[in-house]
């Protein structure tokens, strides 16, 4: 598995244009708030900063399967059990979520203000965050790249699916930015890590199965 | 009639007895719900037997993954398909009711919202259903997507919408079933609506699959 793992890290030529991509879409966001001039309030700020994050993990994601050529996936079969395989993409894409959504905080916070009163609960948060869009979107990915017009499969699978996962996180979000108490928050946290136990366990189960073609 | 098709008798008999007994019986009167409260015999039947008809289809879709045959493939999509038709019309039910209770067709509540996000995310399987030209592949990869759809949409319907408050009965101190609304006469209908909406949702979805394997079969034949 970690070899694997290894194999995916070697071919991050898509990273730096991820970083660009992000860094840009924050960009915009920013010049487009800054016409209006003045603070933009907390939910809108909140908002989107999970559209922001929602669009470049579908971006990240998709990569994973539909760049992997025949030969590659031929290969991988032979050599790596099926289970190794989504594991690694999972923690893979789930790394490199991570990573995207710590650089777009940073950015973000910088150029639209940091509102953001609770900032271990808001990273938490966004660390479940990205563990989960991993785990729907690299199955999806999946999916997607074995059908005909898989860009646009992409878009129409994962977004319904993620919906569940976005507005636990909107909300646990919204807390952190209101400096609410831990415990307030508790419920909505376990939930979304129940959700993302239950995600990364169907992937896990149901990988063999879509490999196999 | 055969022995094996008893539940289809019992499914008119029940909902021939819903539609009498639901719009004839006393309700209690309850301000704002007045008679309105009605819809609970048509309305909520509709979410319990989308869930079950949707377990099915994940039921037919896990077998299909085991022991690959087209006939469970169109098991598995046409039991799906009667589930979004029964959350379809749960929705326009829910929707004309909202309407005369609440004054609007659509409010923004998370119970309103789960749903119609898990149509879309079943509105997706169809999707994908028709973007795959080879069969095989199609039936495999629809069968995942249907597991995993099951997965991620439930919560929607379960979880989430007790998380927060609701407008919906039954959430954020509304009264729902169980509570002072749903009295014994209430009962007694509620739950035949239950059984007689889940068994026609079953009977739905064996008709529209015998008319596919059907159509495939006659589609075999013109090939041979």
């Amino acid at each position: 598995m970690q070899k694997d793992f290894r194999l995916e890290w070697r071919q991050r030529a898509a990273l730096n244009g991820m970083l660009l991509y992000v860094g840009s879409t924050v960009f915009v966001c920013y010049l487009s708030f800054s016409l209006r001039g003045g603070q933009l309030p907390a939910p809108a700020w909140n908002a989107l900063f999970w559209i922001v994050l929602l669009f470049s993990a579908v971006n990240a994601v998709a990569k994973g399967f539909l760049q992997e050529s025949r030969g590659r996936m031929l290969y991988y079969y032979t050599v790596v059990r099926p289970q190794a395989v989504i594991l690694a993409k999972i923690s893979y894409n789930a790394l490199l979520l991570l990573g995207l959504a710590l650089v777009a905080f940073g950015l973000y916070a910088t150029v639209l203000g940091n509102p953001v009163q609770n900032v271990p609960l808001f990273v938490g948060n966004v660390v479940l965050g990205a563990l989960g869009f991993a785990s729907t979107l690299t199955l999806v990915s999946g999916i997607a790249a074995k059908a005909t017009n898989s860009s646009t499969l992409m878009a129409v699978l994962g977004f319904p699916l993620m919906v569940p996962m976005l507005l636990l996180l909107i909300k646990v979000s919204k807390n952190a930015l209101d400096g609410l108490e831990f415990d307030a928050s508790q419920t909505s946290l376990l939930t979304l890590l129940a959700l993302n136990m239950i995600v990364g366990a169907v992937s896990y189960l149901l990988f063999p199965f879509l490999w196999r073609s | 009639m055969s022995r094996r098709n008893w539940w289809k008798a019992l499914s008119v008999v029940l909902l021939l007895y819903v539609a009498v007994a639901g719009l004839l019986m006393p309700v209690p009167r309850l301000a704002i719900l007045n008679e309105s409260i009605r819809n609970l015999y048509f309305h909520v039947p509709m979410w319990f037997g989308m869930t079950a008809i949707l377990l099915a289809s994940v039921y037919y879709s896990v077998r299909y993954l085991r022991t690959p045959t087209p006939e469970l493939d169109i098991r598995a999509h046409e039991a799906a398909r009667t589930g979004i038709l029964m959350g379809l019309v749960g929705l326009a039910t829910g929707s004309i009711w909202a309407r005369f209770t609440w004054g609007a067709w659509w409010t923004n509540d998370p119970k309103l919202n789960g749903a119609a996000i898990a149509m879309l995310i079943y509105g997706a399987y169809l999707v994908l259903r028709s973007s795959f030209t080879d069969e095989q592949q199609r039936a495999r990869i629809s069968a995942i997507y249907n597991i995993f759809a099951f997965a991620t949409a439930m919560p929607l319907f379960y979880i989430l919408p007790r998380l927060t408050d609701s407008l919906h009965p039954g959430a954020g101190g509304n009264p729902a079933f169980a509570k002072y609304d749903l009295d014994s006469d209430m009962r007694l209908v509620f739950y035949p609506a239950v059984i007689g909406w889940t068994l026609l949702a079953f009977w739905l979805a064996q008709l529209a699959s015998r008319v596919s394997l059907l159509k495939q079969k006659v589609y075999e034949k013109q090939l041979a």
